[in-house]
């Protein structure tokens, strides 16, 4: 069994995961600043990915990233490189319907950060990088995390956008899903079982590591709490 | 040190008008949830900005509309506590009140940075709790770490938020204690904000009224609750008798709530309002007229040894504002009664040591004196 279409999915997954992990936190941190205005119409334009059937996301790319298209046709003039039909271009169409669900969960997680802590540390005067990485990101750190495993589990599965920016070359642009699907629709079934099987079990440690770590993390907290009531009794 | 604080700005409907200045004394602000008094600290800080106005600190402008100097809440080296303490939940104790020394790290040797952090934690009494996370503490416990923070990055001003308001009363009252001599050792100026007139009289020198967004009255502690001079002063201070007026002349009005004409020591002026604190009432013998004057006259209530409470010296111009009034409730207290006294349309409270009280039942009428000197008059 040739696998590289799993070392295919995984490389998309893990790249455009990284990319949206950065961009997703930037957006959900001025965006949760923002006047309610502008926060209500990029709420709606950034999350609009995450309704669309991905066949129209991979068709909005097309229009933009195809060879003839505007950002294509500069890419090919400036760079000589298409933007379609090569490995990479799955990262484009994963990333920007993975998108939505980073920065949802992250935004959420930096509304309910209470905003005291900030102040207070600006009064010490730490300056605002360190409030924003040692303060504020580790304490939405749940969240950011739930929105990247969220997004990377989404980022495997991706079929609809990915199939129509990357084709399905086999050794070169073939993930999982498109495997699967190409495998079927040529009647080797057996293949595309175990092809299946393959994804049913990455998803499933996928789904097992997220449990275990909120387990992790309800117990913690439980611990600091059992400890919390034996220190309040020595005031 | 000194604060100057002259500011104004506009949030919404709301608009803060507060003009201010002490020296090195503990400041109270007090009033009432949404007056302001918050905002004002914030502005002070630096975390919300004045629309115009002049903030100063020690000589040091924070901030100056008109010459647009607008300084970072991070140089204005103003150290600001919140109600809920606001420790850093991801770090230590040590950790939380070492990074507060960060500011120092330019002059100070991480060495140096430390043993100060040691030394605070040492005098704040929490060295043991140094490796706990502030999840595992308790309140009185956050308070100290709190404190020993915000002092460590030696503030020019300290600001603190309702500071009591997330401990229990037993705490509070120990808590208490401790930050009156921290304030003490800080020998700055303190900004206290609360609602709480007690814990206000307790901890601080001076205390400016606030109500819907402008300082009402502002004087020394004593002169304040002495003489509040407005509605909102005298309600935060405590005062629970207040009844519109009808003003007769300078030294008489008509409380009308009440239905009583009323002789002033102050004059009465253009206030709206007369108030009575329900410890000034006295008591002023039983109902029947003819045993004012007889001391010894046994009417089933044991005098002695309530001086300030008992008969009205005639020398002292007895007859001045004594009514017999009908009880209408009659309230246990811990250690006193709250006596209702039946007015025009509201009642007036009286409260008195327990020996009266438990002697008084409703509908019973009684002689009460509502001391012309005890009286407040309050402007809107």
């Amino acid at each position: 069994m040739d696998l590289f279409p799993l070392w295919n999915s995984l490389r998309i997954a893990a790249i455009s995961t990284c990319i949206i992990f950065f961009v997703g936190i930037f957006a959900a941190y001025h965006i949760s600043k923002a006047s309610p205005l502008i926060k209500g119409l990029l709420d709606v334009i950034l999350t609009l990915p995450l309704v669309l059937p991905p066949t129209v996301v991979g068709y909005l790319l097309l229009r933009l990233l195809g060879p003839k298209r505007l950002i294509g046709a500069w890419v090919l003039s400036v760079f000589d490189t298409k933007l379609v039909m090569t490995w990479w271009s799955a990262i484009f169409a994963t990333a920007v319907v993975i998108f939505p669900l980073m920065y949802r969960t992250a935004r959420g997680a930096f509304e309910s950060f209470d905003e005291t802590l900030a102040w207070s540390a600006k009064s010490i005067g730490l300056s605002d990088s360190y409030i924003f990485w040692r303060i504020r990101i580790p304490c939405c750190r749940q969240g950011l995390m739930a929105g990247t495993v969220l997004a990377f589990a989404r980022a495997l599965g991706e079929y609809g956008a990915t199939s129509m920016i990357a084709g399905y070359i086999p050794g070169r642009t073939a993930t999982i899903s498109t495997t699967v699907y190409q495998l079927w629709r040529t009647n080797d079934d057996a293949a595309a079982f175990r092809w299946v099987m393959v994804n049913i079990a990455i998803s499933f440690i996928v789904l097992l590591a997220v449990n275990m770590m909120e387990r992790r993390n309800k117990s913690a907290s439980f611990r600091k709490e059992t400890r919390h009531h034996v220190s309040v009794s020595e005031y | 040190m000194s604060l100057y604080l002259n500011i104004e700005k506009r949030l919404g409907d709301f608009q803060l008008r507060v003009n201010l200045e002490t020296g090195d004394d503990i400041l109270a602000l007090l009033g009432a949830s949404g007056c302001g008094k918050s905002l004002t600290l914030k502005c002070i800080t630096g975390i919300e900005n004045p629309d115009k106005g002049r903030i100063i600190v020690d000589g040091n402008v924070f901030f100056d509309s008109e010459k647009k100097i607008n300084l970072s809440p991070q140089k204005r080296r103003a150290g600001l506590i919140f109600q809920n303490y606001a420790l850093f939940p991801n770090m230590t104790v040590e950790a939380n009140i070492l990074c507060a020394t960060r500011r120092d790290s330019s002059s100070a040797t991480k060495q140096q940075r430390s043993a100060k952090v040691k030394e605070i934690m040492e005098s704040f009494g929490i060295s043991q709790l140094a490796r706990h996370y502030p999840s595992q503490l308790s309140g009185g416990q956050q308070q100290r770490a709190a404190l020993a923070r915000t002092l460590v990055s030696s503030p020019d001003i300290l600001l603190l938020d309702e500071p009591f308001s997330a401990l229990d009363s037993h705490l509070r009252f120990h808590m208490e204690k401790e930050l009156r001599d921290i304030m003490r050792r800080f020998g700055k100026t303190v900004v206290l904000v609360s609602h709480d007139r007690d814990e206000v009289f307790r901890l601080c020198d001076k205390i400016a009224v606030m109500d819907d967004g402008e300082v009402d009255v502002y004087g020394s502690k004593e002169a304040v609750f002495d003489d509040p001079k407005t509605l909102s002063g005298a309600i935060l201070t405590g005062c629970k008798n207040i009844s519109p007026i009808h003003k007769l002349d300078e030294h008489h009005a008509l409380a009308k709530d009440w239905g009583l004409t009323l002789q002033t020591s102050r004059e009465v002026g253009d206030a709206e309002y007369i108030g009575i604190r329900m410890h000034d009432v006295r008591y002023a013998g039983a109902s029947d007229a003819n045993k004012i004057n007889n001391k010894s006259t046994s009417d089933g209530i044991n005098r002695i040894g309530y001086k300030n409470d008992c008969l009205i010296d005639e020398t002292d111009g007895f007859s001045k504002n004594i009514f017999s009034m009908e009880v209408s409730e009659v309230v246990e207290n811990p250690f006193s009664y709250t006596v209702m006294l039946r007015g025009k349309y509201k009642d007036i409270g009286w409260e008195t040591e327990k020996p009266y009280g438990k002697a008084l039942r409703p509908s019973e009428t009684v002689r009460i004196q509502l001391p012309p000197d005890a009286i407040l008059l309050l402007k809107k």
